[in-house]
């Protein structure tokens, strides 16, 4: 398993694809210049920026850069739950709110690596809407976070073209599942809605999946509901 | 009470008790492949000595399905025997025991209209032996031996599907399939996450720790390399932490040597 190699395989195959043709792009702000880096060959492929919004790209650096997104999103804002934990909150939730932030934090510096120079930038959050002291409001947005989070891993894996890719993002989304059961465990205790008939249909026993642009609020919508530097991803179905 | 006991109750019954648990352990497991080998059902066989025991040539989209099926045939059973077996299910837990049932009979059935729809013959349901020739014997009258397996059950599930999403990849008509397969996998990952804390442990798995459940379950999770990455120099949250953020697959084969014991033929 020693890798002799210092890039990994994302990054190589990458860089494989994108060693033909190197370049800089510029994106000139609202008042403030920003440089971002981007190494391509398929410059579609990578992550742009207009208007203070980044577009996470297309093609699988696409789909990666996207599940980048949600990614911070979700390890900024558990930080920030366990930055100023809720009062009365028990051993057991605390336990859980820092495992789920660990994890959320090894996915995010694992797709910033993996991305490399393709990576799309530290995205500023807004949790301005959500009430740290509140456990319920805490609990409640963790669901959403989570529930979302394996809808777009779910929904992403058929557009994914790399089978080492696939399998990534299914390492991934079965440990935001693991999380989503039992935060809605914590809300709902003992009942049937760690995997309840809200996102898990009934008669098929399938979990919910979503590309990032669909159902209203699609993903991308709702991530922004959470969001300072916007995303889209216009590429992306 | 825990499975480490009915471990160690099965070395003892073998009057083995001069041997480690590991040994026991690994003895179950051997057993068990012997026994998956010989007792795979029909038209599964040829899949699983022609392709996946070979790994010469990547199984297609139906025989993948098959596979899923079968163990979809062994939760949705498990369960359904659980919640028949009057006095195990203890009322406090039935809502999440009965949802549980509900999804993987709903699975079976999935499974069984998508084979057909590709034109394939779905396998028929083979007979199942929960006690695993009596390492079990108490399977559905003691509950914690009930939670025992269907932890066992579904942190397999989970492995085993992940282990197919690149394989259905490779075949191009698989799309709907590979979301379809991820939706269940993800189902099976919360069911896992939930009976795993019933027992009192964490939903997701640290390390390689198996809680008392055979090894070769848990084999590999304690990876932290990841697309050709070792995540411990990426990132500053401990090993332990890496590993349970990321779970990981088995292969077919793997899979049947766990399954194996539980299938008679």
């Amino acid at each position: 398993m020693k890798e002799t190699n210092d890039e990994g395989a994302v990054q190589k195959i990458l860089t494989t694809q994108l060693n033909r043709k190197t370049f800089l792009k510029y994106s000139a702000i609202a008042g403030s210049t920003m440089a971002i880096g981007l190494e391509a060959c398929h410059k579609d492929d990578n992550p742009s920026m207009s208007n203070g919004t980044v577009d996470v790209g297309s093609g699988d650096t696409g789909i990666l850069n996207f599940a980048y997104a949600l990614e911070q999103l979700e390890a900024a804002f558990y930080i920030q739950v366990n930055a100023s934990m809720y009062s009365g909150a028990t051993n057991e939730e605390k336990q859980i709110l820092a495992d789920i932030m660990n994890h959320e934090i090894a996915h995010r510096d694992f797709f910033k690596a993996a991305l490399g120079s393709s990576a799309i930038m530290q995205l500023q959050v807004d949790f301005s809407k959500i009430d740290f002291t509140s456990r319920a409001s805490v609990l409640a947005t963790a669901k959403a976070l989570e529930d979302t989070g394996v809808s777009a891993y779910n929904g992403a894996g058929q557009y994914i073209t790399n089978g080492d890719y696939l399998t990534l993002a299914g390492k991934i989304v079965s440990v935001e599942a693991r999380h989503a059961a039992a935060i809605r465990d914590l809300l709902n205790p003992k009942s049937a809605s760690f995997a309840g008939d809200d996102v898990v249909d009934p008669t098929t026993g399938l979990d919910f999946s979503r590309t990032p642009n669909a159902g209203n609020p699609s993903i991308v919508a709702t991530a922004n509901t959470f969001l300072k530097t916007k995303i889209s991803a216009t590429k992306l179905p | 009470m825990n499975t480490t006991k009915i471990f160690e109750a099965l070395a003892n019954e073998k009057n083995e008790t001069d041997i480690s648990r590991r040994d026991a352990l690994n003895k179950t497991l051997k057993l068990g492949l012997k026994a998956a080998i010989a007792a795979i059902p029909l038209g599964l066989s040829s899949i699983m000595s022609n392709r996946a025991f070979a790994q010469t040539s990547t199984p297609g989209v139906v025989d993948i399905l098959n596979y899923a099926l079968t163990l979809e045939y062994l939760e949705s059973e498990f369960y359904q025997m659980g919640l028949a077996s009057s006095g195990l299910v203890p009322s406090s837990d039935m809502n999440i025991i009965a949802q549980i049932s509900k999804h993987e009979d709903a699975h079976v059935i999935l499974l069984k209209s998508t084979i057909t729809s590709l034109q394939g013959t779905p396998v028929s349901k083979p007979n199942f032996d929960f006690t695993a020739g009596g390492t079990f014997a108490d399977v559905f009258s003691n509950y914690q031996t009930f939670l025992a397996l269907s932890n066992a059950f579904e942190d397999t599930g989970v492995r085993a599907y992940k282990g197919q999403a690149a394989n259905l990849l490779a075949d191009k008509a698989a799309g709907a399939v590979i979301t379809a397969a991820l939706d269940i996998h993800s189902v099976e990952a919360r069911h896992a996450s939930e009976i795993r804390r019933l027992r009192g442990f964490k939903g997701w798995i640290t390390q390689s720790q198996a809680n008392g459940l055979p090894a070769a379950i848990y084999a590999g999770e304690d990876n932290t390399m990841q697309g050709g990455k070792d995540v411990k120099t990426i990132t500053s949250v401990s090993a332990d932490a890496i590993t349970e953020a990321f779970d990981e697959p088995l292969t077919m084969a793997q899979v049947l040597a766990i399954a194996g014991p539980f299938i008679k033929a």
